[in-house]
């Protein structure tokens, strides 16, 4: 059998237990530990790309031993296309914050490093699961090294923010475990009990159990995204947290979230689903419209980007309930640009943190005469973040915006006004950090990135070019997967609401050719997109896409 | 006429009387030293022996012995085996803590003995009286040992509130056994239950069961009879209130279990509905009080009481798989709550309990072991996956569901919100507070810290691993009939 999953998953948590044996006075020791472990295991990841099968939905890599046998409980890993860039974006990230805080955290090291290992294990696991109980049990092992970075690492508020971060997200999910339970004993009164969600899949369950059982699932999910309204810990935790801990938080631990939606709320209840795509397609929005105008107006720089999540992930949930290829391709893609862009955000505020000790944006003013090469940087993943042409950004909101106007015209105009806010915070923070006169004398001192924190944003600003320009090994290894869960979820909703659903199934299908072969942010004319043309005309910079050459043509014929 | 006296079944009653023979081996030697440890290693080698002998006579066949009255099943062996584990613990625990207090140590450990007599009568007997018994025998050892500590006034006022609301439930115990007699005409288990169906079912078998339940209710603490649980918990000496908190309230639900869900079990329908109320009191009025104390003593007691609730929502779904979930849940509950009296017990110092939640600043700091090993109780009495704690929790609410008992289960998932809020200000205390400038030393106390790490290691043990206590669960209950 198979154990390279295992091997992934499990790696952090054994450098995480060799580092509680390092000596207490030897900090350089668990750091280059923690450094060897997280590098390890993202080479582990890369594995698993180069093995991974573009030719089928079927889950990959799959890992099965018996764990509680009484309750048909197993030990279950699989990896299909939604969550193998999310195990990627884990990996990749951990190392890099592993690194930065090599300079960030200076006490209580040890500690430090075994909870951030702890914590990949947890998200790893977690995005891996394919056992409702095994997923759950990590999905809270989550909770408990979150919880200790922000509390022992945090700023002055940080008990407080801690304490809300663990009761809101411990609320929510243990109302999902009812709900498991629940599941669970439905499909045990027709065969042997089983946590296996790709059995659960095909129980049937009336409509009003399916109502209750997604409302709980989704409430646990919208927590961790988080939706509107249920976003208000997420400021608190982003802004108290140490600078590890928020790339962590927004990188990864916010696409948990989205990503138990794809695969656990939304396949496990189809029915509940079609009811409830109006309610999320407008918290979404709304969560879009109001992230936007609330980052807006921060003076905290660190509160910005806290807030551009929200805006951010709102775009994500959209793109999935638009509920067809497009749609959520584009949010997993969405999903890992998120990380990438944010977590630069952070660890650039974090590294101008660490010179300045202040983060408000009034502190700051004519940076890119001082510290050129952070400012060069910094303007890279700010674009990247607002969804310029040629990098990742405009990829992924693309596809989403593609996929929502074809389930809903109104919801994706909505979401295009998002996108301008959003061009507007990032411009006019930018504007204001990097532009203009030396106002602080401070800031004349400052210096620039040293070498470690350029080997910290080297890999991330890269992959941002790589994504943006070249998306097609990624959507193409989303493909299968995505196009088995619509058809899942579509022919569920067939089955139960025949009349709805034979007027929504033609445009679904409509939007489908625009990635079929993974080209369709190669928009040639760039006039139809409206995504790029507002983006455009705001950041004033030429655009620099260049649609692949061979997606080029195939779009064209 | 000659009494003929029933055939005795004498290698069914070994680990009785091994623990009732150590019991007076220690009081006798007690009488020539007062050396805790000594004494200590004595009980625990004792207690050892009789555990193995507990293990080996598990999965041979059920007994029935005094003329029905008794009977070493699978189920008495399981609460016998739980006892011994604990008292073991307790021992460890107590060769670190007597020295630093006035508790005369021969007597203490004979009466902790007794105490598990007592303890494990209950769990075999399959008769009221013979229940009664065993309650007597557990509860009048707990009484003096609240009071042992004779020049304490918090414990000398601890037993005494302890001894007079006890002696109170034991009253109403009796008068639920007389009026159960009176409805089905047996004290024998087996014998109600097979009568029960038949039985009218008068108000005298109903006011017979509300007399069990507020006798049970109080030796569980269950709200809104716990009211003694904070006072006598917090004056009794730490060993001892962790003795009460886990192993008195294991041997009363093991009696309470067996009554309700084999002799009572025909009539569920007419006692679910009060046992869920009490459930859901008990869990909610346990955790929100506990949500108020400043100390730790104190807050655990109040989360001993919501943990009963946690276990009452088994029993309440009333199926064999309540049972079982009941079992496992004490299991699980016995090694976390030992644990963590266990570091209230190593922070204390003699005639300073040191007992608030501001003297647990900066322990992580100053005891990495003992900090990392209470967030491990803590966080396992929270019920984070994997410890122990969740293990169980997750059985218990699975059964709830699965009964249809859904509400039930949603209280109790958002009691363990409210648990957590609580159980985390200890952990912002350890990790999140710097230790006080002149905070007092911790002394060397290898014992407790032995007996700590030994209830850390089967809390993660159990959590991970829990496949194979659920089965041991599930088979003892099923080997009660």
């Amino acid at each position: 059998m198979n154990v390279l999953l295992s091997m992934v998953v499990w790696t952090p948590m054994l450098g995480a237990l060799l580092i509680l044996l390092v000596p207490r006075d030897n900090p350089d020791g668990a750091r280059r530990a923690a450094l060897a472990f997280s590098c390890l295991t993202f080479l582990l990841s890369l594995t698993l790309w180069l093995g991974f099968r573009l030719d089928t939905a079927e889950f990959q890599y799959v890992e099965a031993y018996a764990w509680i046998p009484d309750f048909g409980i197993q030990y279950l890993l699989g990896l299909d296309g939604v969550s193998l860039f999310l195990v990627l974006l884990t990996t990749f990230l951990t190392p890099l914050v592993v690194l930065f805080s090599f300079g960030d955290i200076t006490e209580r090291v040890k500690e430090y490093f075994f909870f951030v290992l702890m914590l990949e294990t947890g998200m790893l696991g977690a995005f891996m699961a394919l056992d409702l109980f095994l997923f759950y049990v990590f999905w809270e092992l989550m909770l408990v090294p979150m919880y200790f970075i922000i509390g022992v690492w945090g700023g002055a508020r940080r008990i407080y923010a801690s304490l809300k971060f663990v009761l809101y997200t411990l609320t929510a999910s243990l109302l999902m475990l009812v709900a498991i339970l629940y599941l669970v004993g439905i499909q045990a009164e027709s065969a042997a009990m089983t946590f296996d969600v790709r059995k659960l899949y095909d129980i049937g369950l009336t409509s009003t159990e399916q109502m209750w059982l997604f409302a709980a699932f989704a409430l646990a999910f919208a927590v961790k995204v988080p939706m509107f309204p249920l976003h208000t810990w997420l400021p608190d935790a982003h802004v108290e947290a140490p600078t590890g801990g928020s790339v962590i938080l927004a990188g990864v631990l916010l696409k948990l979230g989205t990503y138990g939606f794809l695969r656990f709320a939304m396949p496990l209840f189809p029915v509940a689903v079609a009811a409830a795509t109006p309610l999320f397609m407008g918290l979404a929005i709304v969560g879009i419209l109001y992230g936007a105008a609330v980052a807006m107006v921060q003076p905290d720089l660190k509160k910005l980007v806290a807030y551009s999540s929200v805006s951010h992930l709102g775009f994500v949930v959209l793109g999935m309930f638009a509920l067809n290829v497009t749609g959520i391709e584009g949010a997993i893609y969405q999903m890992v640009n998120h990380g990438l862009s944010t977590g630069a955000l952070f660890l650039l505020v974090g590294m101008i943190y660490g010179r300045r000790h202040t983060r408000l944006i009034a502190d700051f003013g004519g940076l890119w005469k001082t510290i050129p090469r952070f400012s060069a940087v910094f303007l890279v993943v700010t674009f990247s973040s607002i969804g310029l042409p040629g990098l990742n950004g405009f990829v992924g909101e693309f596809l989403i915006l593609l996929g929502t106007f074809g389930r809903s015209p109104w919801a994706a105009a909505f979401a295009c006004g998002g996108i301008v806010l959003g061009a507007v915070y990032m411009l006019w923070m930018y504007q204001r950090v990097v532009f203009g006169p030396v106002t602080h004398e401070e800031n004349a001192a400052l210096t620039d990135l040293t070498r470690r924190e350029i080997m910290v944003l080297a890999p991330v600003v890269t992959m941002i070019v790589v994504m943006g320009v070249y998306p097609t090994p990624f959507l193409r290894a989303m493909e299968p997967s995505v196009e088995a869960l619509v058809a899942r979820i579509e022919a569920a909703q067939a089955r139960a609401l025949p009349k709805d659903t034979a007027s929504q199934q033609p445009l679904a299908r409509s939007a489908r050719p625009f990635v079929q072969g993974g080209c369709a942010p190669a928009e040639p004319e760039g006039g139809s997109s409206s995504a790029g043309a507002l983006a455009g005309s705001l950041d004033d910079t030429p655009s620099s896409h260049q649609p692949p050459a061979d997606c080029a043509t195939e779009v064209r014929s | 006429m000659i009494p003929t006296f029933p055939a005795i079944a004498w290698p069914a009653l070994l680990p009785i009387l091994m623990v009732s023979g150590l019991g007076l081996l220690l009081l006798g030697a007690g009488l020539y030293t007062d050396d805790e440890e000594t004494l200590g290693w004595g009980a625990l080698a004792g207690l050892i022996v009789a555990g193995i002998v507990t293990l080996v006579l598990v999965g041979g066949e059920s007994v029935r012995t005094f003329n029905g009255t008794f009977a070493l099943d699978g189920y008495a062996l399981f609460f016998d085996w739980l006892f011994i584990a604990a008292g073991a613990l307790i021992v460890l625990m107590s060769m670190g803590y007597l020295g630093e207090t006035d508790i005369e140590v021969g007597e203490y450990y004979a009466l902790l003995m007794f105490a598990l007599v007592g303890m494990m009568v209950m769990a075999a007997a399959t008769d009221l009286i013979v229940i009664f018994l065993g309650l007597e025998i557990m509860s009048i050892s707990v009484y003096i040992l609240v009071g042992s500590w004779r020049t304490q006034p918090r414990a000398n006022e601890a037993a005494l509130k302890y001894f007079l609301l006890g002696a109170f439930s034991t009253g109403f115990l009796l008068y639920g056994i007389a009026l159960i007699w009176g409805a089905t005409g047996s004290f024998r288990l087996d014998e109600i239950a097979a009568r029960l169906p038949l039985a009218d079912e008068s108000t005298l078998l109903l006011a017979g069961i509300a007399m069990l339940i507020i006798a049970f209710g109080f030796k569980v603490a269950a709200v809104p009879f716990h009211m003694w649980t904070p006072d006598v918990y917090e004056g009794a000496p730490t060993t001892v209130t962790a003795l009460m908190a886990v192993a008195v309230k294991s041997a009363a639900f093991a009696a309470f279990i067996r009554i309700f869900l084999w002799g009572l079990a025909p009539v569920h329908a007419d006692w679910w509905v009060v046992l869920w109320v009490l459930a859901a009191a008990t869990m909610t009025m346990g955790n929100l009080l506990a949500l108020a104390q400043r100390s730790v003593k104190r807050m655990l007691a109040y989360s001993s009481v919501a943990h009963a609730g946690y276990v009452l929502v088994a029993v309440t779904s009333g199926s064999a798989d309540g049972g079982a979930a009941a079992l496992f849940y004490l299991l699980v509950y016995m090694f976390m709550t030992v644990g963590a009296f266990g570091v209230v017990a190593a922070i204390g110092r003699a005639g300073e309990p040191l007992e608030n939640i501001e003297d647990y600043a900066g322990l992580a700091t100053r005891s990495p072991l003992l900090g990392a090993t209470m967030a491990i109780f803590m966080l396992s009495l929270m019920g984070m996956p994997p410890l122990a704690g969740f293990a169980g929790k997750f059985y218990v609410f699975s059964v709830a569901v699965q009964q249809d008992f859904i509400v039930l289960a949603v209280v109790g998932v958002l009691n363990s919100v409210v648990s957590a809020a609580y159980y985390i200000r200890l952990l912002v205390a350890m990790y999140m507070t710097p230790e006080p400038a002149e905070a007092p030393a911790l002394g060397r106390r290898p014992y407790l810290i032995a007996s700590i790490v030994i209830a850390a290691g089967f809390t993660v043990l159990i959590g991970v691993l829990p496949a194979l206590g659920l089965q041991v669960a599930r088979l003892s209950f099923l080997s009660m009939q």
